[in-house]
């Protein structure tokens, strides 16, 4: 693994190949551009949709989706809290909308390995983002706004132009996985250890 | 006999409910800027030092820690010679309503388990009572997340298991949760009562400070065993790799069935949201 010590890359979403194939493993980063919160159901409607071959509400190319679900906005606000949600209840669908272009991800906790298979096929990064840091993170975003699924209320997708937002390259587009060799190298070697 | 009024009892719970969420404890907040000194990777600093800024961002603008603003727990000690005229229970879910909506804090609570439907402000609480000598009424309000929830368990040991039964489910258990629960986590460890007892044993002990050790020595030493070996695993901060994976250890214990060893684990993130009054 390669170390960065204290450098930041700062990428705007959306993504190219030619970035998305330039970020490494355990690189920090600053994203900012548009971004797409996208949970559960929007995920699988978008799915449904795909297998169907029917026309997608948001065109897909260099996407980067945010796997968020915000605290209500307080008054004065542009968001509420938005801390990221585990990204591995979407891996079902995922290969399916890294196929169709989606070039980013951001959100937390480990991926399968159908997904990481995907994301070394179709040139996708994977970024952690730091839960229960959601204040933080709020104040990256500058805008919001519906544009797809209006009816699914909170669960629509949002579109955030984001300024900023700290994040770190967990799986690479070589499918270099930090959950796994993050712990390795951090792992106590003692023998004893109970499992 | 001593009465309290229901608008307070609302009151106060409304209260409790906002500064949970918006407040990370002395003892949390010390925890984790020791752990930023004691974690050697890089990144699990950098994600230490983002958690501890969210914090000060958090109680200086009263906004959620975090956006899942978790299940409203909360437990009472009632006095016995405390009274209540009418609905306390009701009381209660009226303060975690106004303290959920007035406090921009995010409602959370499906109504049917499996038909779905939002309940909209975050009620019913589940509510642990107990009941104890003295005029006072004892509040406090822990709202716990889905997340940590999710990664936590219980198992039915028989006494054959013993302690390295125990520490096998603790620590399988740790390592199966992973990134899941937000690391640095606090364990919460419940040993005895029997099936229903032993989590709400392990959902106690999240409510202690951090530092804290149980009072008897033989648990003690189970504790602080047990927090030497999960930050041994590497896990790290948010599961990215790194020397702290846990905060704490918390156990605590009841007497059990002569036939069995219940056992249960309830994982915390590194948000351990409590806050208490007294009425």
């Amino acid at each position: 693994m390669e170390k960065r010590k204290n450098t930041i890359t700062k990428i705007t979403a959306p993504l190219t190949d030619k970035v998305t194939r330039s970020l490494k493993i355990g690189q920090r980063v600053l994203v900012s551009g548009k971004i797409y919160t996208a949970r559960d159901t929007v995920h699988k409607l978008l799915y449904d949709l795909i297998a169907r071959h029917k026309a997608l509400p948001i065109e897909l190319h260099g996407l980067v989706i945010y796997y968020a679900g915000p605290a209500p906005t307080k008054p004065g606000y542009v968001i509420g809290p938005i801390g990221p949600t585990t990204a591995g209840r979407c891996d079902r669908y995922t290969p399916a909308l890294l196929e169709l272009g989606v070039k980013g991800m951001m959100g937390k906790g480990k991926r399968s390995i159908e997904v990481i298979n995907a994301m070394r096929k179709y040139k996708a990064v994977y970024f952690a983002v730091t839960g229960g840091a959601a204040a933080l993170i709020a104040k990256s975003v500058r805008s919001i706004k519906i544009v797809a699924f209006p009816e699914l209320g909170p669960e629509a997708i949002n579109a955030l132009v984001v300024k900023d937002l700290p994040a770190i390259v967990a799986i690479d587009c070589r499918g270099r996985d930090l959950y796994e060799s993050g712990p390795r190298k951090y792992r106590n070697k003692a023998k004893k250890e109970k499992k | 006999m001593r009465t309290i009024p229901l608008k307070t009892v609302t009151d106060t719970v409304a209260d409790l409910c906002r500064t949970a969420n918006y407040k990370i404890g002395d003892d949390v907040f010390k925890a984790l800027q020791i752990a930023r000194r004691k974690e050697t990777s890089p990144i699990g600093r950098e994600i230490l030092d983002q958690i501890i800024e969210n914090h000060k961002i958090a109680s200086s603008k009263k906004l959620p820690i975090c956006q899942d603003c978790g299940y409203a727990v909360i437990f009472l000690k009632v006095g016995s010679k405390v009274r209540i005229r009418g609905d306390l229970y009701g009381a209660i879910n009226q303060g975690v309503r106004k303290g959920y909506i007035q406090g921009y804090l995010r409602k959370s609570i499906i109504s049917d388990p499996l038909k779905g439907g939002n309940t909209g402000d975050n009620t019913p609480a589940i509510i642990h009572a107990e009941i104890v000598p003295g005029t006072r009424l004892k509040i406090t309000v822990a709202p716990k997340g889905g997340g940590s929830e999710n990664m936590s368990g219980v198992k039915m040991l028989t006494p054959g298991d013993g302690i390295e039964g125990v520490k096998k489910f603790v620590l399988d258990q740790v390592w199966s949760a992973g990134a899941n629960p937000c690391p640095p986590v606090i364990v919460g460890i419940g040993i005895g009562g029997n099936l229903e007892y032993a989590p709400y044993l392990a959902k106690k002990a999240l409510l202690r400070q951090i530092g804290s050790r149980h009072q008897d020595a033989y648990y003690a030493r189970l504790e602080r065993e047990l927090l030497r070996v999960i930050n041994r695993t590497g896990i790290g901060p948010m599961g990215l790799g790194g020397r702290v994976t846990a905060l704490d250890v918390f156990i605590e214990t009841f007497p059990r069935h002569l036939a069995t060893l219940p056992v249960a684990v309830n994982l915390n993130c590194h948000v351990a949201r409590h806050k208490t009054a007294i009425i």
